[in-house]
């Protein structure tokens, strides 16, 4: 065996854990997933090949509102991520002081130490008609009688900021680690004011890091299900919402491959429009922010 | 004379520390100003509170004639090229120059104008469509400097903007640097800790030492009349001798050494007694050199110091060649040898004899904690 068979062998070696969680775990079931969705009933146990239950889809009305509405949360929510998530992102890269920032580092961490379902139900808590924050708004008087804060969209799009603003954080700090100083200390001494700073220096810089953090945080969220359903009720109209209950409760496998199939196709596809709109591509957005 | 930069009795504490200690002096219009100083003296701190980027805990900052001490950094017509150059990798060479101009809020031609005028300028007429990777070490140098340029600045600052480069574009850029700031007719403020940087391209130059400024002249005044100890030892090579005086008269003194060498030395501070401790610094160029022991021995009186010794190393550098000589007391001297002549071919372990003048030995009292070399 020469050298280079040597090599070849270890490097397959090395890969080969990580292609076949890639096969086992991914392409196989989504494979599965679409076969499943192309399978249509004729009669008990008699299966054709067919578009209907996509057809199904487009048929009804209520589905793909679903899936929009899904969407535009998701993209709100990304939307108000970002926002809150960039002043702090740049605290910590920029401003706090070495020690601080390891303590701010851990303490965005902290809620990931808790389940989803346990966060959920600490909103749950805090939020109910007779919850902390109901009780509080009573006692001061504020409010005559308990009030529901809980089961609208407000509180299914703010949990849900709360859920994942964290993924929206990390590689922005990141990046912005990775920026010089004395790059804003230029753009200051060229004659920007404040906001021409952020604007053509701080942001442009941090894109990659932007992007990486919106694809996440829109993915995790247009994918999510407890928060929407805990939070926002049975009237939440959440896609995942359908997928679940085409499977579980109407026991229609295959109608609920096809919600499954089309929300992964609907999200690529609104990632893939973002990152046109935005110049950016998804290789130099992966090497930058790693860089 | 019309100032384009003052700085008055500028002090600056970091805490308990002071990184610029009472600073004072004041730049020309037009000139070259540079300050020299060894790292960790406070120049990048001096230099960033004329910056704006750090506030002087005491003392007043002027551009032409008037303080900014109240002024934001945006505001204040000084522009700073960053030590590492700090060019905004996501913009093209056209756009880090337009940056500035963008700001002012001016037109688009205009910006364009001036844009390919300044670019034309520095020499680099076809890197406007450029990314900033794609540029070379002493291109991206000028660009940093066009950037800065374009804006037409009262004072132009920068940091030891040739430490990234190698030692021939360095050697390159100086010469490029001097020529540009003469075609702009600026005033440039320029910090080094590299002594033949601001001896080449310096009108005037400031050496700076813990915070403050040694001594401020011409780069010949600074090297042929150092006024104190570190900057003899700072400003090119020198032989120092620790030592101590053992006797005076109003034209020079007599200083021996630890090892019993006996200096005769022009006198460069009043207040040197005799039993002081002090250093002599000697030019290796203000050493003659001859071949064989002569009269052998030492002798320092009259105007002359002799010395006889064996050539111990030869360091050959081009345009000239040093020596290292053992003298019989065992103290190391280095010489440099004469361009061609009967000297140019000495060897290790040939005697010689070394004669310098009075006037070519500089004594100074010790301050403690002085590091000179
Ligand atoms: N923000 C700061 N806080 C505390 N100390 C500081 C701060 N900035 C600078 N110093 C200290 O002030 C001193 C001077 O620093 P400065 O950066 O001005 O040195 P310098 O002359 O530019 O050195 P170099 O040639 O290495 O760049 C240093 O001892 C440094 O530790
Ligand atoms: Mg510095």
């Amino acid at each position: 065996m020469t050298r280079q068979h040597v090599r070849r062998l270890t490097l397959f070696m090395l890969l080969a854990p990580f292609l076949l969680w890639i096969l086992l775990m991914i392409v196989l079931p989504h494979l599965g997933i679409f076969a499943l969705s192309l399978r249509e009933k004729v009669a008990p146990l008699v299966y054709t090949i067919g578009p209907k239950n996509y057809l199904d889809f487009l048929r009804e009305p209520i589905y793909w509102n679903t899936l929009l509405r899904t969407a535009s949360i998701s993209i709100l929510v990304t939307a108000l991520t970002f926002l809150v998530g960039f002043p702090i992102a740049y605290y910590i890269a920029k401003i706090a002081g070495r020690r601080v920032k390891g303590a701010l580092f851990l303490a965005c961490l902290i809620p990931l130490w808790v389940s989803d379902l346990v966060r959920a139900y600490g909103w749950m808590i805090l939020l109910r008609e007779t919850g902390v924050v109901s009780s509080v708004l009573q006692w001061t008087g504020i409010v005559d009688g308990p009030v529901e804060l809980l089961y609208n969209d407000a509180t299914v799009v703010v949990g849900l900021v709360y859920t994942v603003v964290l993924f929206m954080i990390v590689p922005l700090a990141s990046t912005l680690e990775g920026m010089d100083d004395s790059l804003i200390e230029a753009g200051y001494n060229l004659g920007g004011s404040g906001f021409t700073v952020m604007r053509r220096i701080v942001i442009p810089y941090a894109m990659p890091g932007i992007v990486a953090g919106s694809i996440i945080v829109f993915m995790l969220t247009a994918g999510s299900y407890l928060t929407p359903i805990l939070l926002g009720g049975k009237n939440s109209m959440w896609f995942t919402e359908q997928i679940y209950e085409q499977f579980i409760t109407r026991f229609n496998w295959e109608s609920g491959a096809t919600f499954g199939i089309l929300l992964l196709l609907f999200t690529s596809l609104t990632v893939w429009l973002g990152l046109r709109l935005s110049g950016q591509s998804l290789a130099t957005t992966v090497a930058r922010s790693e860089a | 004379m019309a100032y384009d930069l003052e700085c008055e009795r500028v002090r600056k504490r970091f805490g308990a520390f002071v990184a610029v200690d009472g600073v004072s002096f004041r730049i020309p219009r037009g000139s070259f100003f540079s300050i020299l100083g060894p790292s960790g003296c406070g120049k990048t701190t001096l230099l960033r509170m004329i910056a704006g980027f750090e506030t002087p805990s005491e003392g007043d900052i002027l551009i032409k004639g008037r303080s900014v001490l109240a002024l934001p950094p945006n505001r204040r017509n000084v522009k700073l090229v960053f030590q590492h150059l700090a060019l905004f990798p996501m913009m093209n060479v056209e756009e880090n120059i337009a940056y500035g101009l963008r700001c002012k809020g001016m037109a688009k031609g205009e910006i364009a104008r001036r844009t390919a005028d300044v670019l034309e300028r520095v020499g680099l007429p076809d890197a406007r469509r450029k990314d900033i990777g794609q540029l070379s070490g002493g291109q991206k140098q000028r660009i940093a400097i066009a950037r800065c340029m374009v804006l037409d600045p009262d004072v132009l600052l920068l940091d030891e903007p040739l430490g990234a480069l190698d030692l021939k574009l360095r050697e390159h850029m100086k010469i490029e640097l001097k020529m540009l700031q003469s075609r702009f007719g600026t005033t440039f403020l320029y910090i080094t800790h590299d002594q033949s940087e601001a001896l080449v391209m310096s009108d005037r130059v400031a050496v700076m030492n813990d915070g403050r400024f040694e001594q401020v002249g011409e780069p010949r005044e600074l090297y042929h009349h150092p006024k104190t100890a570190f900057v003899a030892g700072f400003v090119g090579d020198s032989n120092r001798w620790p030592g101590r005086v053992l006797d005076r008269d109003p034209a020079g003194m007599r200083v021996e050494t630890r090892s019993g060498l006996i200096f005769i030395a022009d006198v460069t501070d009043g207040g040197i007694g005799k039993g002081d401790a002090v250093d002599v610094f000697v030019r290796p160029e203000s050493i003659a050199v001859t071949r064989g022991e002569g009269a052998g021995g030492q002798d320092a009186s009259g105007e002359t110091n002799r010395r006889t010794g064996r050539i111990e190393g030869v360091l050959f550098n081009g345009a000239n060649t040093r020596i290292l000589v053992r003298t019989s007391t065992g103290d190391q001297i280095e010489a440099d040898l004469p361009q061609g002549g009967a000297e140019a071919n000495l060897g290790n372990g040939d005697p010689v004899t070394l004669t310098w003048k009075r006037t070519g030995a500089k004594c100074f009292a010790r301050a403690g904690g002085t590091q000179a070399r």
